[in-house]
Order: structure tokens, then sequence, then C-alpha cells
């Protein structure tokens, strides 16, 4: 018997016309690891809410079809008897700690079912010791970092052994370490007690290559069912805003079929002897020059990087262990008059720990910076400082004009009840909101909401602002709304304003910065391109990084793809055949890479996809 | 650092004897307490109390913010004796006459009264002190946990509100800073700014009522409309358990007996009647001890 079956549902939520979900069939077996794709606003979170009864009983909708958890019928049972069969992890971890200390939110959910006093004792340290959350027993859950709440929360969800465990973007506000450790709990506890887990994210590279089986919602109804590999092939054809960079980078460069993970991706250009066994930007020499001019053509961020340089700010010259020098007196002098810069900032909470531990940088006009690091490590406070919410307790800040910052929630912007009262017209209109003059902004998509903010902090009848600072603007936001947001950004680093960043997505950073500043404790610990920095490590870096080791700074799979078809075709110009692929499914990757040089059709093919590709996702 | 602000008054496992306590003995300890400072009227003994409570606060490492929680008893203490002094007219030892003052009769100002709000304020200090360490050293969900034996709902209902206490006022805050992000800076004037505020209002509540959605559907799936009696936990007594309850025992004997044989009488109408003795001495000591002793066995109190 499946764990959780739907039958032909059809679902509104009350008040709305548009179907939610649209005649969804599905069964899942038990121990499946199984993946909700889709872009914003496609129906994951509906049916999650399904599968655990909240839809149609908390919410209310005209629902038509049958939904089946372990044979219980969820019309007829409601969430708290079917919250014994599966346990439920949102998105913000804050709204699902509803006690004070973590005991007792471990507590609870077993108690509320009616669990002997022993068996909630033993409940709680099982799960403390699954999740590794034991040391934080006695702890306030208001003082849990975000992945502890988030650890947490997971502990009160599965305090009752569910058979099923539905999870709605539990990565979104986690940094990367904390993500992937997420993630891999989720392997372990699937492979571990053959927990059935049913897991809707929109950083598909962080999860596809632990899940089994992926489904893709389009428009509330079910697009595609199949394996990871399967589903990135329709991916590829059918909704490009859904590839990993992986999958991207092998579709630019006409390989098939798509990796699911990096160590696939890898394993697969080695055999077609496009990866050499050393990364080559650790091997340097000429083939490394060569690859990194291949890269230097595709990149977005020269003007900025040049103007930057120009300036004389500080470069990098190794990505990971680079830690800023303030430049001389003298070269100060020559400099061009920063947009902003911090000189031995320090932020030390009275009888508390220090935030930041004298922070040196300097940002130039036009340039584009990500602020990467852990949770914690001092990001949110160096923007609300930069911006002026805060005065270092030591140490000195320089602005060179006004520094426009978006918090992390867009919601916090919006005091009124239609978007035309929020900002003026023109504003409105460059943020491409034309025509939702009307609308409640707490209605508007994720996307949307995060435009409106964003046209809220820089709506100004003189000049803009010097600087453009935003932090984790793209929590819980889909691929295309990313690209979106990013190709914004490189605008106004274009058109000279300074763009700060703070964000946990390597991709996102890639995308819209020139630079990157690696905080750690309240420290910088490594500051430079971007090309650098995001290429050389485990956790921040790009997929397409980590898949070619770093080579010459290529971030983005168009990079990639550029970098991967010179190697083919110097190696088809030394006269060097290609590996022979071993399996029917590995011969398109040899016919595509000689097809740049040779086989007109299929270098139509990449340049098609790179076309609709390289405008709309990251 | 978002919860800064209600920091003071939060409870936080730390390694003390009466952190050790289970809740119930530690809650009834405090009650005890309470019970004594408000059958007590005898400032000496009132006194006692106080420096007991703050000693007491030094054993269970929160005496850093009941300082505090004594600077806000004494903002509230001092209107209220002076209050008194204005409206009493039941003194006889005028020090100070204000006059005819209408319909209010003559102003005459006496020790008395103003012993007596001396007295009341010293009794509300001691109050808010015990409460306070209760606040700091008691966990809240254990209580709870106590009175959902009684009403799951209503007690689920109360650890929500304490819990979201912390949030409602970070959420205040972010709010607040995004509106200082503004280019405006937020609207100006008296009238712009009380639009402003009552915006900022209605989106902070639009914000907890998205929060509490949220919080529902999560106790939703946790089971919370089955709501069964939470179940007896079986624990052995500890040492601490032991000593608490002994202490809370003697605390309340101590405050019956010096209220019943007139030990610690006290009364400030017509004249002022502060009788001192050996005795009450004896009881103030001993009140401290007995508030104190539990202190002083600090083993197993460590996390």
């Amino acid at each position: 018997m499946s764990v959780l079956a739907f039958e032909r549902v059809t679902y509104s939520y009350p008040g709305v016309a548009q179907p939610a979900l649209r005649d969804v069939s599905l069964a899942l077996a038990p121990g499946e690891f199984c993946l909700l794709a889709g872009l914003s606003g496609q129906g994951k979170s509906t049916l999650l809410r399904a599968a655990c009864g909240l839809v149609p009983h908390f919410h209310g909708g005209r629902f038509a079809g049958r939904v089946a958890l372990a044979g219980l019928d969820t019309r007829e049972h409601g969430p708290a008897r079917l919250g014994t069969l599966a346990g439920a992890l949102f998105q913000d971890p804050e709204t699902q700690l509803v006690m004070s200390s973590v005991r007792s939110e471990l507590a609870l959910a077993q108690e509320s079912r009616g669990h002997s006093a022993g068996a909630v004792a033993r409940g709680i340290e099982e799960v403390a010791l699954a999740l590794g959350i034991d040391h934080l027993l006695d702890r306030p859950t208001h003082q849990l970092s975000g992945g502890e709440q988030q650890r947490v929360a997971l502990g009160a969800a599965l305090a009752g052994r569910p058979r099923l465990l539905l999870l709605d973007e539990p990565t979104s506000q986690l940094d990367p370490v904390a993500g992937d450790e997420l993630i891999a709990l989720l392997r372990r506890l699937n492979e571990e007690s053959e927990m059935t887990i049913l897991l809707a994210e929109h950083r598909l590279e962080r999860c596809l290559a632990s899940a089994d089986r992926v489904i893709a919602l389009r428009a509330g109804a079910i697009a595609h069912d199949g394996d990871p590999r399967s589903f990135l092939q329709w991916a590829a054809r059918a909704e490009p805003a859904l590839q990993t960079p992986g999958a991207k980078l092998f579709t630019l460069a006409g390989l098939q079929p798509p990796p699911v993970g990096v160590k696939q991706a890898r394993a697969a250009l080695r055999r077609e002897g496009l990866l050499p066994d050393e990364p080559l930007a650790r091997a340097g020499g000429a083939a490394g020059a060569r690859d990194a001019a291949h890269v230097r053509g595709t990149a977005h961020d020269e003007p900025a990087a040049h103007a930057r340089a120009a300036a004389g700010a500080p470069l990098a010259p190794a990505a990971a262990a680079s830690v800023p020098r303030r430049p001389s007196r003298r070269a100060r002098r020559t400099m061009v008059a920063p947009a902003l810069e911090l000189r031995q900032v320090w932020h030390e909470i009275p009888r508390g720990p220090a935030i930041l531990r004298g922070v040196d940088l300097r940002v130039q006009p036009g340039e584009s910076l990500a602020l990467m690091g852990r949770n914690g490590a001092g990001k949110s406070t160096l923007l609300r400082h930069a911006a002026a919410l805060l005065a270092p307790t030591r140490g000195r800040i320089d602005r060179g004009g006004r520094v426009a910052l978006l918090l992390q929630n867009p919601g916090d912007y919006f005091l009124h009840d239609r978007v035309d009262r929020e900002v003026s017209a023109a504003a409105l209109a460059r943020a491409g909101l034309r025509g939702l003059e009307d609308r409640n902004p707490r209605d508007l998509s994720g996307g949307e909401r995060q435009r409106l903010a964003l046209a809220i902090v820089t709506d100004t009848t003189g000049d803009e602002p010097a600087v453009l600072a935003l932090d984790e603007p793209t929590r819980g936001m889909d691929r295309r709304a990313k690209a979106e947001l990013a190709a914004d950004l490189r605008a106004r680093a274009a058109r000279g304003q300074a763009v700060i960043v703070a964000t946990h997505d390597p991709e996102f950073a890639c995308a819209c910065a020139s630079r990157a500043v690696l905080l750690a404790d309240g420290r910088v610990v490594a500051d430079g391109p971007a090309a650098e920095l995001l290429a050389g490590g485990w956790y921040f870096a790009t997929e397409t990084a980590r898949i070619l080791g770093g080579a010459a700074g290529a971030l983005a799979p168009e990079q990639g793809a550029a970098l991967l078809a010179a190697r083919a075709a110097e190696r088809g110009g030394r006269g060097e055949t290609l590996n022979a692929p071993g399996s029917a499914s590995n011969g398109p990757a040899v016919s595509g890479l000689r097809g740049k040089a040779s086989a007109p059709a299929d270098m139509a093919s990449a340049t098609a996809s790179r076309a609709s590709l390289g405008d709309g996702t990251l | 650092m978002k919860t800064r602000t209600l920091a003071p008054l939060l409870y936080r496992p730390l390694a003390s004897p009466l952190h050790a306590t289970r809740a119930g003995v530690a809650a009834l300890w405090a009650l005890a307490l309470v019970a004594a400072a408000l059958v007590l009227y005898h400032p000496l003994a009132l006194a006692a109390l106080v420096l007991a409570v703050l000693l007491a606060a030094r054993g269970a490492g929160v005496a850093r913010e009941l300082q505090r929680a004594l600077r806000t008893a004494l903002i509230i203490g001092l209107p209220i004796v002076l209050v008194n002094v204005l409206v009493s007219r039941e003194g006889l030892t005028v020090f100070a006459r204000l006059g005819d003052l209408g319909p209010f009769g003559q102003g005459n100002l006496t020790v008395e009264a103003l012993v007596y709000g001396a007295v009341i304020a010293l009794k509300i200090t001691v109050l808010v002190l015990i409460t306070s360490l209760a606040s700091l050293a008691i966990d809240p969900d254990a209580i709870l946990r106590i009175c959902r034996r009684l009403s799951f709902r209503s007690a689920l209902t109360a650890s929500l509100a304490v819990r979201m206490l912390p949030l409602l006022a970070a959420d205040a805050q972010r709010l607040a800073d995004a509106q200082r992000t503004r280019p405006d800076g937020g609207p100006r004037g008296a009238r712009a700014g009380a639009r402003a505020r009552a915006a900022l209002l209605g989106a902070i509540v639009a914000g907890s009522l998205d929060r509490a959605l949220d919080v529902a559907a999560t106790l939703e799936v946790r089971g919370f409309a089955a709501a069964p009696r939470a179940p007896r936990l079986q624990r052995s007594w500890s040492r601490h358990d032991l000593a608490f309850a002994a202490s809370a025992l003697a605390v309340l004997t101590l405050a019956l007996l010096a209220r019943l044989t007139g030990l610690a009488a006290f009364s400030a109408y017509p004249l002022l009647h502060v009788p001192l003795s050996a005795g009450l001495l004896v009881l103030c000591l001993a009140l401290a001890l007995a508030t104190l002793l539990p202190f002083l066995d600090r083993r197993g109190i460590e996390l």
C-alpha cells in the first residue's frame, strides 16, 4: 500500500477561482525520497498541505478528488489524526517553535497525542540523538540559530515517528553548510528508517542527488514525474528555469545525459577527457591561461572589475586565504572616493559577544559585492552599519552618499493596502509593477514583493543612492525571479551604483557580483574577485565551479560551457578523439561537443538552448 | 540581539539550586515568600525579605537582573509614597501644612502617612523582586505543563503568548528599522507621524496575524486539536526539591507565627507603632535563613 495517494485532486483556495491543484494523481511508496519541483506559485506548498490534511480542513476552499494518507482519507480525518502519520516542516522555523525550551518543544507533539510520560521521555532522547541536538535540549528556543531552530522543528515533526515527512523549502533560510547538513540528515533518516520523504525545494542542486524521484508541478498540475535524470532531461526541454546549474552546463555544452550531482558530472567529463585529473586553476600554466581567456570572454562583470582595479582597491591574488589589507596612505590619496568605506569597525554588545571585529571594507562606485558567510557571521549587522541603522562601538564608516538598505523581509516595508500608495507611479513603472496598482502588496508574489520593496527603498526624487545594500534578497525565490533580480542589480552597478548583497546563494552571488567577501565570526576572512573566491570552496562555491574544479574561475554554466567547448576544440585541433561513449546514454555527449566544430544542427541546438537560458535563469 | 529588550525577565537555564529544583516546588517556594510579604507589615521584616530575595537572586545567578527589577520597584514605589502622603488624612503628626485645598480640605502632610506609604512601597518591592526571581529562575514551560494537566488549551495558549512576546518585539523592531531605511526616513510632523505610527501598528498587526496563521497550522499538524491531558511525570525528589519545599514550609510557618503572635506587629495610624524586640530580630534572621539555606547546597546543579 502506498504511504500517500492523490486521486484526481483539484483544489481552490477560498475566494480564488483559479485552482491551486488541478487533477493531481500520484502515489508514494514506503521509503521513497521524492522531490517536489516547480516555480513559485505552482502548487508545491498546497500539495504538501493537502497531504497532511491542512487542505481542506484548515484552509477551507473547494476540494475534489481523494487524498489517502496511509489509507486514511484526509476528508474524513483532520490534521491532528493525520499528524500521527505525517510530520510537517515548513519554511519559517520561527513560526514552528511554540514552546520556550527545546525539550518542551519535542515533548509537546507527543503529549498532544496522548503518549505516556515514559514514551515522551524516550521519544525526546531518541529524536535528540538522531538529529544531533541533545546538547540543545535545555536551551531556550529564542536563543537558537536559524539552523538549530530548523533542526529542532524537524525534531518536533519527527517526535511521533511519522511514516511520512513533508518539508516545504526547509533550507531556504539556512546557510549552505546548515542546508547541506539538513539534506544529509533527511537522507540518513530515509535510508535508516525507511521514512518516506516529500520535499519541496527551489535549490534543486542541493538535494537532487539524494532523491529517488522528482515530481514537477506547473500551474497546479503534474508536469513531470520520474527519476532525477529524466526530470533534468524534461526540464531542459520544457522548463529550463528548473534546471540545476550542472545540468544547464551540460545542456549548453551539448552534453548528454545531464548530471544529477557534482560527482556524476565530474565522472562524465573525465570519461570524455574534458576534465584533467588536477584542476587547471591549480595546475596553472598555458592551459590554465587559455581557459581563463575563454571564460573572460563571457564574464559580465568586467566593467566593475576594471573600475575597481583602476581605483586601486585591493584585489586578492588567491581566493581562499586572501584577507584584505588596507591600502597605503599614498595609494588612498590617488583612489576614487569610495561609495562606502568601513575602517576597523567593531560592533560589541554590552555584556555580550562582538558581532563585528575590526572590519575593513572599501566599496567603489559601480562595484557589485557579494557578502557571504554562515548564519551569525555578521553579514546583516555589517549592512545595518552601512545604512546607519547601527553605530559602530569602535571604528569609522564613510559614505559617499545615501545607502539604501533592503532588509530580509520585503513585507516589512508595506504599510498600505494598495501598491500605488507605497511608491510613486514612476518608481512603480521602473520596477515593472505597472498594472498592479490596486493590488494589496501582501498579495503579490515573492518576486513582485521584492521588486516593490526595492522600489520603496530606492524611490527618490533626486539622485539615486550611492550604495544599494540587500540582505538575503532571494529567500524563497525561484531561479527565474533570482535571475531578474540579478539582472537589475547588474544594471544598477553599470549605472555607477555600488551594490552589496548579503547572500547564502553562490549561484546568485556569481550572477550579480564581481567581488566576494567572506565573513566568519565578525571578521573578513577572504576578499577577492568572485571568480576566484566562489571557485575554490566546497560550500561557498557554485555548482559549475565544483564540477570544473574551479578551473579558470568559471562560475556560471555559460562560462563553464564556453570552457568545455574550448577544450573540446583544442582536442579536435590536436587531432585527438574523444573517448568513445560507454553506453547509449553517453552518445549525444560526443556528438554535442564535436558539434561545436563540425555539426551545424547540434550547434544550432546548443545556441538555441543558450539563448533560452542565458537571460532567464540562474 | 532581537530579544534584548525582553531578555532581562526571560527564563534561561543556569547552574543554581533554584534552577535545579522541580518547577512545582520552586513555584511553591516563591508563593510562600509572596504570602510572607503579604501577611507581614513590619518594615524590618519586609526589609529582611528584600535582603533575603536579593541574596537568593545572587545564589541563583540572576543578581544583575534583580538589581534592575529593584530599580523598577523603586520607581513604582516612590509615587505610592507621595500619593499616600498627599491623600491620607489619618495621621496625627503633621510635618508640613499646605493650607486649605478647597474641596480636599486641609492639606496636612503627616509622618504616619509617609511611613505607611513607604511600607506599602516596600511590600510592592518585595513582590516585584520575588516575581522577577521566579520569572528568571523557574521554567515557564514546566509550570505550564503542570497547568496543562488542568486545562491543556488554556495553558498552551499561555505558553504561546510567552513564546510570541519576544517575536512580536522583534517584529516591531524590524518594521521600525525598515521604515528608517526609507529614503525620506519616514513622515515628518505630528499629524503625519501619528498616521505613520498607525500604519506601522497596522503592519505589525497584519504581520502578527500572518505569523499566527502559520503557528496555528503548525499546532494543527502537531495534534493540538486532540488536546488530551499532559501525562504526569514520575520523578524522584532531588535534594534541592526537598530543601526548597522545606524552605517554603518554614517561611510560611514563620510568617504566620509572626502574624498570629503579634511579633511583627505594626500600625501607622493614628500614631506610629513600630515595636522592636529581640524576638522580632530573631524572626527576621530566621526568615532570611529559611529563604537562603537551600542555596548553600550546590551539589548536582550543573547543566
